[in-house]
């Protein structure tokens, strides 16, 4: 059974219906057992930083994620709050990649909305991935390069499309919205 | 590098598509799913679903769409017609859409711009302006472009970003329907009064007006129906063309 992670921000439904595209089962839930318990874990999410580190503290799930030993996927969201802290509200994050996450200085037009293409793909998530492939974003906030990187994408500045980190991967980008592609990189994950 | 979008437009009344389509291996010419699916197997890079019904009691039918639509398509949707409320854009993202656009409704009452960015965030609001060149002035036309709402359109747009839209999807009902070009002039002036996407729609005939769109304008993305219903501009073909005039589009 795959777990999505149920907490206060938005565009999980399109998680749940990309999984069930590809033939997978899976519960949104915020139950400690069942997310313990599941094969995979997805952590999605639009929203905010702070309300959703504060709600996620409260239900006291911050710990459940961060103790996880089954594959975990952070998506948008949920990579930044994986992060060590993050400049929206000043939030201090889940700690599981070192990555500082930023906002956007407005040189360019933000939320970075829109396909971009993502290079120097590394590891199982990216397998049957091309350099170059393109994939769907939509934020304001973005993850520093660090040693966790493991896709670069180029908006305004070379931020991390990807991270991995253990058993812990994630992805700035929707794999969820981004056709073939994401569905491609969804099922790495889901065959992990 | 970010790409620039093409969206194509799909009316939606009582659940079914309005507008005839002529696709060769298409059951069902008016059956939404069936020709998203259609456009996103060509690489559309977003789709936007247009409810014109006309009842209040068929609302109901749209939300069960959006989400046969959002189980389906695995790109990006808008859903647009009749939200007149947070609560009505609630229902519909619940089902599944990625964003809803507003028109007349966030012109009588600019508040629900703030309401629906508040709770689901500026990204997911996209505010549609018909605006009509009258006068030496490019204003702003509400309730299906027939009433003036006696707004400057970039007036509308600065404060309506303040009040947090985060995407402008603009109509020029000048040339909506003439296939002579979208109308580039108000397209830059929006571009370059605000910070956020700007999506053009209104006036595509040809591929070149795609390609003249892309570069003399800051707009990320051009909308439009019926060159793309009827045929008239494959979408594969479009992007082809697209690039080998070096504007970056996504190609599959």
């Amino acid at each position: 059974m795959i777990a999505i992670v149920r907490y206060n921000a938005g565009n999980i439904k399109s998680v749940e219906n990309a999984l069930l595209r590809l033939g997978y089962d899976c519960v949104i839930t915020d139950d400690v057992k069942t997310l313990i318990e599941a094969d995979k874990v997805i952590f999605p999410g639009v929203g905010e930083a702070k309300s959703a580190m504060e709600y996620l503290i409260k239900h006291g799930l911050d710990q459940v994620i961060l103790n996880l030993k089954q594959p975990v996927l952070g998506i948008c969201l949920g990579l930044q709050l994986m992060c060590s802290e993050s400049e929206e509200g000043n939030t201090k994050c889940l700690g599981i990649f070192k990555n500082k996450v930023l906002r956007f200085e407005e040189t360019d037009l933000v939320p970075h909305m829109g396909w971009n293409n993502i290079n120097a793909l590394e590891g199982e998530l990216f397998n049957g991935i091309e350099s170059n492939d393109d994939t769907y974003f939509v934020h304001s906030y973005y993850a520093e390069l660090s040693e966790d990187t493991s896709a670069i994408c180029e908006y305004i500045l070379p931020f991390s499309a990807a991270l991995v980190r253990n058993n812990f991967y994630a992805t700035q980008f929707h794999p969820e919205k981004s056709a073939d592609i994401g569905e491609k990189i969804l099922k790495n994950f889901l065959e992990l | 590098m970010l790409k620039k979008r093409i969206i194509p437009c799909l009316d939606i009344k009582n659940g079914r598509t309005v507008k005839g389509i002529n696709f060769v291996g298409i059951k069902d010419a008016g059956d939404p799913i069936e020709l998203a699916k259609k456009y996103v197997s060509e690489g559309a890079d977003e789709l936007v679903f247009l409810d014109i019904t006309a009842t209040i009691e068929k609302r109901e039918t749209l939300v069960e769409l959006v989400s046969k639509i959002s189980r389906e398509i695995d790109i990006p949707f808008t859903v647009g017609g009749g939200i007149n409320s947070l609560e009505d854009a609630a229902k519909v993202i619940a089902a599944g859409a990625d964003k809803v656009s507003i028109n007349s409704s966030a012109v009588k009452r600019p508040e629900l711009i703030s309401e629906i960015a508040t709770r689901f965030g500026s990204q997911c609001v996209v505010l549609a302006i018909d605006t009509k060149y009258v006068d030496g002035d490019w204003q702003v036309f509400i309730n299906g472009g027939r009433t003036p709402a006696e707004l400057e359109t970039i007036d509308w747009v600065k404060m309506a970003v303040d009040l947090g839209v985060g995407e402008i999807l603009l109509t020029s009902i000048n040339n909506d329907g003439t296939k002579k070009g979208f109308a580039l002039d108000i397209l830059e002036m929006v571009s370059k009064s605000v910070n956020v996407p700007v999506i053009a729609s209104g006036g595509a005939g040809s591929m070149e007006d795609f390609k003249i769109l892309f570069t003399k304008t800051k707009a990320t993305a051009g909308l439009a129906a019926s060159v793309f219903h009827y045929g008239e501009i494959p979408i594969p073909k479009l992007k082809s063309y697209l690039i080998t005039n070096k504007i970056p589009v996504r190609c599959k």
